[in-house]
């Protein structure tokens, strides 16, 4: 084992800090707790939590103005006499606020996966019994997770105001049900994309702007085109259109079917043939997503 | 008992093979691998740990096979890359308290590790600042505590001296030399430098162009018995000194090595240094008296150990890329032993 020659120069330095190493021989909770561990760190990253307090400002002050306005048209609901239901539907409120989740997917998302790529730390990870499906699977639902809370909590104090004000349960809980599951679409739709895009572009502040663009620049566009098809008296092509951005893909889905009044020139969604359309889009793109970020850490340091 | 064991392991990359028909069988204890640069040390390590197919062959870590065992071979092995790995932002604390949880270890566990690992590796106040400000012996040292943390069986260090000054580099290798003899850690250590492993490892293994060019303990090479170089002034007398103080001492009876192979080795003046064999302190004194009888002026006298560099030079053909990161080895010893 040691020979003499081999220990010469190690023995007067571990003389002096020789303090004793105890081996570890407790349990050794493995790939599903180290996937957890990953998926509740990404989540709690995503709001600031566990990170520098400037890291916290922005995720916090977007997810208090999502609040704040949902507190707003609560205290008009309840404010205004002769009120039988909210100011908006529940559907509406992430289309309303459509900027605001796009600064949180395009702020954060490159911090749950950017840095890893940019510091070279991907590897750490795939040296240890956690595999690249768990890494991309905690990422992903830690993202997802994330979204579902910022447009989530809104609708819940919708909710909680509407019944406060003693408006229709049944109509109300009908509205928040569709509500969530639309909201629940879109946050599985944007981590999804705002991660592929994070991935693709590791550089520090360009992922921030990639996924600012693939969000706006694609809704500037399907919006402009869809208004110009209005002028124009194509009112058919708006429908079709719809399906070339995120936020679109959203509303096409939930105007056929989950009540919701689109919010397309002329108010005009799918209908239910073309709403499975959508939706078979909405889930490719996330299937699409995750495949993706699979093939990106396939060689990741190796 | 066998730590790691490949069967004629070769991975081809389109363009270059990068380990050819690699057959290894490494024990417990601090293993050197070295090879100059793309001599396959790192593609070796990635193979090792399951992360990396390899072309042909077999390989075995703690006996579990790299191609079907891959997940509880990374249970029980820490990997420290040779590329940098960490995010500047966190404290050295945070992250390696992260890469506990990722090995397994629940939240107190992780804690009290990574309060621990960080100790036995020198950092102490500065663990709680963040990363970026760290010298790049700081670095290597977080980077050595992940790879320790979960308390592996083995780890696998990428050159781990890396970037480091002199000292850094010694300080480092007394780290890896405790690491398997006070932590009971085995290990495998790359280097380009063949020199500097030479007195932290118990075994080497010497690769070049993915091949096996050399696997030996180091007590094969790295003598005990000390070797006295001599070097004397001619005189009218005696004018070759050299050869005349090399009759005297022969007829006195001491052990002379490898002066021929010094002519072979064609150092400058390495005619002119005798290897005499020390036996004792009876030695020194028959050099003195033989070099004043023969009223010869002494140059020097020292003593030298053996270097895994002249070893090398014992092979028929030493690949020049392994000799020349040998270099600093050649200057100090310039004997050759009996291998
Ligand atoms: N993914 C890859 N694709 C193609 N060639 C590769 C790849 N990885 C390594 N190689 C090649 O394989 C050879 C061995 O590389 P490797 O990184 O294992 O060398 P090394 O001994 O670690 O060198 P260094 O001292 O520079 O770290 C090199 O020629 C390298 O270019
Ligand atoms: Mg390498």
């Amino acid at each position: 084992m040691s020979t003499e020659t081999g220990t010469v120069a190690g023995n007067d330095t571990s003389r002096i800090h020789n303090i004793g190493y105890r081996s570890y021989d407790g349990v050794r909770l493995g790939r599903a707790y180290a996937r957890r561990s990953l998926y509740s760190q990404t989540l709690r990253g995503s709001f600031g939590l566990g990170r520098s307090a400037k890291s916290k400002v922005l995720p916090m002050l977007l997810c208090g103005v999502m609040c704040l306005v949902s507190l707003i048209l609560v205290a008009v609901a309840i404010a205004t006499p002769g009120m039988t239901k909210l100011p908006i539907k529940y559907t509406d409120f992430a289309i309303y606020l459509q900027a605001v989740i796009g600064l949180f997917i395009a702020s954060q998302a490159p911090q749950a996966v950017s840095r890893d790529l940019r510091f070279k730390s991907v590897p750490l990870y795939f040296s240890r019994p956690i595999e690249r499906v768990d890494y991309v699977l905690a990422k992903f639902a830690a993202m997802t997770s994330a979204l579902l809370i910022l447009t989530g909590l809104p609708l819940v104090i919708l909710f909680v105001g509407a019944l406060l004000a003693k408006f229709d349960f049944a109509d109300q809980a009908k509205g928040f049900g569709q509500g969530m599951v639309s909201v629940a679409l879109l946050s599985v739709l944007f981590a999804g994309l705002g991660l592929v895009v994070a991935a693709l572009t590791p550089r520090r502040g360009f992922g921030v702007a990639a996924v600012i663009a693939v969000l706006t620049i694609t809704y500037g566009a399907v919006s402009t085109v869809q208004a110009i098809a209005w002028q124009t008296d194509s009112a058919g092509a708006i429908t079709w259109l719809g399906l070339f951005s995120p936020i679109t893909l959203i509303d096409g889905v939930q105007t056929a079917f989950l009540g919701a009044t689109s919010a397309f020139p002329g108010g005009d969604g799918p209908g239910a043939a073309a709403g499975v359309v959508y939706l078979l889009v909405v889930l490719a793109l996330v299937a699409g997503s995750y495949a993706v970020l699979m093939r990106r850490y396939r060689r990741v340091g190796l | 008992m066998t730590v790691i064991a490949t069967e004629s392991l070769s991975k081809r990359f389109p363009r270059v093979t990068a380990l050819d028909r690699l057959s290894l069988d490494i024990g417990p204890g601090v293993t050197g691998l070295v090879g100059s640069n793309g001599a396959g040390k790192s593609t070796l390590i990635k193979i090792l740990l399951g992360l990396s197919p390899a072309t042909e062959g077999r390989a075995a870590v703690l006996g579990l096979d790299v191609a079907t065992e891959g997940a509880a071979i990374r249970e029980r092995v820490g990997y420290m890359p040779e590329h940098d790995c960490l995010p500047p932002d966190v404290s050295a604390t945070e992250f390696v308290v992260h890469m506990a949880r990722m090995s397994g270890l629940p939240p107190t566990a992780a804690r009290e590790r990574t309060a621990d690992t960080l100790r036995h590796v020198g950092l102490y106040e500065e663990r709680y600042r963040p990363i970026g400000g760290y010298s790049t012996g700081m670095k290597q040292r977080v980077k050595l505590a992940q790879a320790l943390v979960h308390d592996p069986k083995l780890v696998l260090l990428d050159e781990p001296t890396n970037g480091l000054d002199p000292v850094g580099r010694d300080e480092m290798l007394g780290l890896i030399r405790r690491v398997h003899t006070d932590f009971g850690i085995s290990v495998l250590v790359t280097s380009h430098l063949l020199g500097e492993l030479e007195r932290t490892c118990d075994h080497v293994v010497v690769i070049d162009g993915g091949a096996l060019l050399r696997s030996s303990s180091t007590s094969d090479f790295t003598q005990i018995t000390t070797t006295l170089a001599v070097e004397v002034t001619d005189s009218d007398t005696h004018p070759d000194g050299t050869d005349a103080l090399r009759r005297a001492l022969t007829g006195a009876g001491v052990k002379l090595v490898g002066h021929d192979g010094l002519d072979a080795a064609g150092l400058p003046g390495a005619g002119h240094i005798l290897l005499v064999e020390a036996t004792g302190e009876e030695t020194y004194d028959v050099v003195r008296d033989s070099v004043a009888g023969l009223g010869l002026g002494l140059i020097r006298m020292e003593q030298r150990r053996h270097h895994i560099a002249e070893v090398f030079r014992t092979e028929e053909a030493p690949r020049a890329a392994v000799a020349a990161t040998a270099g600093a080895g050649q200057q100090k010893g310039s004997g050759r032993d009996e291998h």
